[in-house]
């Protein structure tokens, strides 16, 4: 075996990690991985006009893992030495609790993934501390000329820099380097006593000249002013049943907790999900069509390969309102005897791999979306939310708008403060009558939880609009 | 500290080597900390072995000055290559920020000089399969309590044991061990007419195995909880007295440890500015955070940046008595530290709570209720829907709808909605049954009214 690139970075040599794949060759063993991680976090932020704090971190190991049916043992380890990998190689084939296996392993082949979809140039800290103090200054400067009534600018640029090699039993080392970064703004607007708060961000798997072209950064402190002077004049939400339209891009949060999670196939093959045995069923409106994608380019959710090494693919979780697929890692697909999706992910060496989305977006409808405003009598019209969570079981979810305004008699009126919308997950979209030709993906900040560890992720959604959904607010309509 | 492990030893020599390294770079002032432990979890399904894992991890923290500029760096690798290069590093940040006036280290004198052993640790130590015994028997006593438990998520046994060592250019040199041990079991039971599926969940966590419920205990109440939600339906949109379980409760109570948050307030991003001394709840609540209570799992000797924990009164008969602060969130607001600097190993300390909880009243939770003629039991809230800027809160609710005093049937695909200023100031009655589960605990909490939003 020649020494590969993917391994060199870790200080391991193929035939080591060879050995310990070896070592978790137990009878019972279905599948055994190693996934090497290296990362680079670095962020710098601002608040009162000075940016005050900078920090980086450093963080390698390994993390090793054998399946055995429904069983998966796990270990990890930030020391990378032989001796570590073989102490948690026997921890991970604990579950197995079986004999050395007859079967020989494939020797690994060096993989590359096929494509690269994230190109990053200057993502490692070549960017100078300088550049970043620098664009938070001016993101400062610009969100308080934008209105003397925003009073201060909290702002944070974070990158990250990723470098992953996964060796696995089914005979695959194939390595792949992740850049991500992220830069929040926020602004806190007062008036008279009256505090407001608003929020925009960007980012994804790109790098610093992401936020420099076209000024992109300007915009977002513009954005993040304009919001919460904006919600200097909100007035208070209705409560009760009522028609929503949302607006395209980061509202699709909605897909991500009404049917994304419900999607996934551990929840699926326990059967724990609302959405269990629902596949070929009706669970949308036809305008509906839904995917998962994570082969979009520079997209915060994006991957070339996922973290077992299957590449990323396209999805088609509902179509026309059927439900069509789950989202898969290898033990999931491989219990289910359904397609392997590349959607096996995990936060770090740390952590287990879970199915999990990518990009998660509905495809865009006919509708027009003034024309889908005009439809409604009175209703809520959302932009902009926080966010949102999901009872997997149950199917109840919600999400919370920040940006949202009342629609009377077909027009947009004045704008509500913040309210928590809640549905049931495989009803919801049987109630979407119309779907806009303007789909939006968000601007990437989505980090997703499930079981303790974060992901990031995209979503993305036209014009829609829901017949009725509940909305939290505090006012009888 | 007079009987320092081994192993420590040898942290708090590395720990002056980066010190000392860092003063060579230019750092005026420094702090360091260095974590380890080991951590040990199963998950049983349907009896079943679902996931095991095991491992020990250390991490270390560095914490520069350099003048009134400073930065603050992590790392998992000890050896002394990587550590003089992230001593560099900092020291470089550091001077590519801008100066804050107020940043540094709290006073020297200001420092913990001695601190009680706090009962944090417990070195029993579990075999792999008695854990798993354990998982397994919490939720097989789930699972039989009822023909209609047919489905779980798991039952899960979790053990981590660690120790963090502080130490500053001040010469303070800290250290203290915990462990922890938990069960948790999160059941699936069916209603057979519907078909439709409800899931609750209960746990126990605490820092010596021996104090641990049984498992079994903890899977029964696991499957009360989860069957009471069966036949859940929404009620119409209404204004009704609503009355928070435990949980619930002990949520709203960490709304308000995050608006009293220096941080939040010298940010002016909380809903409570500018309210030390007036009173912003009602006579009923009286809040302490206390970090020097025996076994408690937010206790500790001292605080992440060295400073002596102690009891603080927070809220007394409504009255807001204090913020909770480390050093640099109290300059801003013109204070001292409250010993609530909090320190996770990469980043500058920020301020938690220890040991946060409301002094229980002398209702049961039965008499709540039964003063409620219309209203909402809440056991569950999800979502995010706060805005700790103006206290509007809005969020999805499950739990019981309460009619003439008893409840009467489970509800879900519903929100509570109002503000958390008026919210506090509109609780009319204190349980008796505060249970500390989790580092904030609140007892039972009744509110005047809230909008309930449903049909």
């Amino acid at each position: 075996m020649a020494d590969s690139g993917q391994l060199a970075k870790f200080g391991m040599t193929d035939l080591e990690v060879f050995h310990a794949l070896d070592r978790l060759n137990v009878r019972d063993v279905d599948y055994a991985d190693l996934y090497f991680e290296s990362r680079v976090s670095e962020s710098v932020s601002m608040e009162e006009g000075i940016v005050k704090r900078a920090a980086k971190s450093i963080s390698q190991g390994v993390g090793v893992r054998a399946t055995a049916g429904e069983k998966t043992g796990f270990a990890y380890s930030d020391e990378l030495t032989k001796k570590d990998l073989e102490v948690a190689a026997d921890t991970a084939r604990y579950i197995a609790n079986s004999p050395k296996g007859d079967r020989s392993l494939p020797v690994p082949t060096q993989r590359r993934p096929t494509r690269d979809l994230y190109p990053v140039e200057r993502a490692k800290a070549e960017v100078a501390t300088a550049d970043r103090v620098a664009l938070l200054n001016a993101i400062d400067a610009e969100a308080r000329r934008y209105d003397p009534r925003i009073k201060n600018v909290l702002a944070s640029f974070n990158t990250e820099y990723k470098v992953v090699a996964v060796a696995t039993s089914d005979g695959t080392l194939i390595g792949d380097v992740q850049p991500l970064s992220r830069l929040q703004v926020t602004c806190i607007a007062e008036e008279n006593g009256n505090r407001q708060v608003g929020s925009f961000g960007g980012g994804g798997r790109v790098g610093f000249e992401f936020y420099q072209e076209e000024n992109r950064y300007l915009g977002y402190a513009r954005e993040a002013a304009r919001e919460a002077i904006l919600n200097l004049s909100a007035v208070d939400a209705p409560a009760g049943v009522m028609p929503v339209v949302l607006g395209g891009g980061w509202p699709g949060i909605l897909l991500h907790e009404a049917i994304g999670h419900g999607l996934e196939s551990d929840f699926n093959r326990k059967k724990t999900s609302a959405f269990s045995s629902l596949i070929g069923k009706r669970v949308a409106s036809d305008v509906c069509t839904i995917v998962d994608d994570g082969t979009l380019p520079f997209r915060r959710g994006s991957l070339n390969m996922d973290d077992e090494g299957t590449p990323t693919g396209r999805t088609v979780l509902i179509e026309k309102g059927i439900l069509r697929g789950y989202i898969t890692d290898k033990l999931n697909a491989r219990l289910m005897g359904i397609p392997l999706t590349g959607n096996g992910r995990r936060e770090s060496y740390q952590s287990i791999v879970l199915p999990r989305m990518t990009n998660t977006f509905m495809l865009a409808g006919e509708s027009d979306p003034d024309d889908i405003v005009k439809s409604v009598k009175r209703g809520l019209y959302a932009v902009s939310f926080g966010g949102g969570q999901v009872d997997i079981t149950s199917g109840k979810f919600v999400f919370s708008a920040s940006e949202a305004y009342l629609i009377e008699d077909g027009k947009i009126t004045k704008p509500v403060k913040g309210a928590t919308l809640i549905g049931n997950g495989p009803e919801i979209l049987t109630k979407v009558s119309m779907v806009g030709h303007d789909l939006e993906l968000d601007n990437g900040i989505g980090t997703c939880g499930k079981d303790g560890q974060s992901v990031p992720v995209g979503v993305g959604l036209p014009t829609i609009k829901i017949d009725e959904i509940t909305v939290g607010g505090t006012q009888r309509s | 500290m007079s009987h320092l492990p081994q192993q420590t030893d040898g942290y708090a020599q590395l720990a002056a080597d980066v010190l000392a390294r860092a003063k060579q770079c230019g750092a005026t002032e420094a702090d360091i900390v260095v974590a380890d432990g080991e951590t040990f979890s199963v998950q049983v399904r349907v009896g079943v072995v679902d996931r095991l894992s095991k491992a020990r991890e250390k991490r270390l923290g560095l914490r520069v000055f350099v003048g009134k500029r400073s930065a603050t760096t992590s790392t998992s690798d000890f050896s002394t290559d990587s550590l003089h290069r992230l001593v560099d590093e900092t020291c470089t940040l550091a001077k590519a920020v801008v100066p804050d006036e107020v940043s540094g280290l709290p006073e020297a004198s200001q420092m913990a000089t001695d601190w009680p052993d706090l009962d944090l640790y417990d070195s029993t130590r579990l075999g792999t399969d008695q854990q798993i015994d354990l998982a397994k028997r919490a939720e097989s006593a789930a699972l039989s309590a009822d023909p209609r438990m047919t489905n779980s998520e798991g039952g899960d046994f979790d053990s981590s044991s660690g120790r963090v060592v502080l130490a500053n250019s001040h010469g303070f040199v800290g250290e203290y061990r915990s462990s922890s041990f938990s069960i948790s079991v999160s059941p699936i039971a069916t209603d057979a007419a519907t078909g439709g599926m409800q899931r609750d969940a209960w746990y126990e966590v605490q820092r010596k195995f021996s104090r641990m419920a049984s498992p079994e205990s903890i899977g029964q109440e696991a499957a009360r909880r989860t069957l009471r939600r069966l036949g859940a339906r929404k009620v119409s949109t209404k204004r009704v007295p609503v009355i928070f379980d435990q949980d619930a409760a002990g949520s709203l109570l960490g709304n308000l440890c995050s608006a009293i948050s220096g941080y939040s307030l010298y940010k002016r991003a909380s809903f409570l500015l500018d309210q030390l001394g007036n009173r912003i709840a009602s006579e009923h609540l009286t809040i302490y955070d206390d970090g020097r209570m025996e076994g408690g799992l937010g206790s500790r000797p001292f605080d992440g940046e060295g400073l002596a924990t102690r009891k603080n009164t927070i809220v007394e008969r409504g009255v807001l008595k204090s913020y909770l602060l480390d050093a640099y969130s109290g300059r801003k607001l013109g204070m001292s530290s409250t010993g609530n600097a909090s320190r996770s190993v990469g980043e500058s300390p920020s301020v938690g709570p220890t040991n946060f909880y409301l002094v229980p009243g002398t209702k049961t939770l039965q008499e709540m209720i039964g003063s409620v003629k219309e209203g909402l039991y809440v056991t569950e809230l999800i979502g995010f829907g706060i805005n700790m800027v103006t206290g509007d809160y809005s969020r999805g609710a499950c739990g019981f709808w309460i009619e003439n005093g008893e409840l009467a049937y489970p509800v879900e695909e519903i929100t509570i909605a109002g503000n958390l200023k008026q919210m506090f100031n509109d609780i009319e009655a204190v349980g008796n049954d505060l249970v500390f589960r989790s580092r904030i605990a609140s007892p039972s909490l009744k509110l005047g009214e809230l909008m309930v939003a449903g049909n």
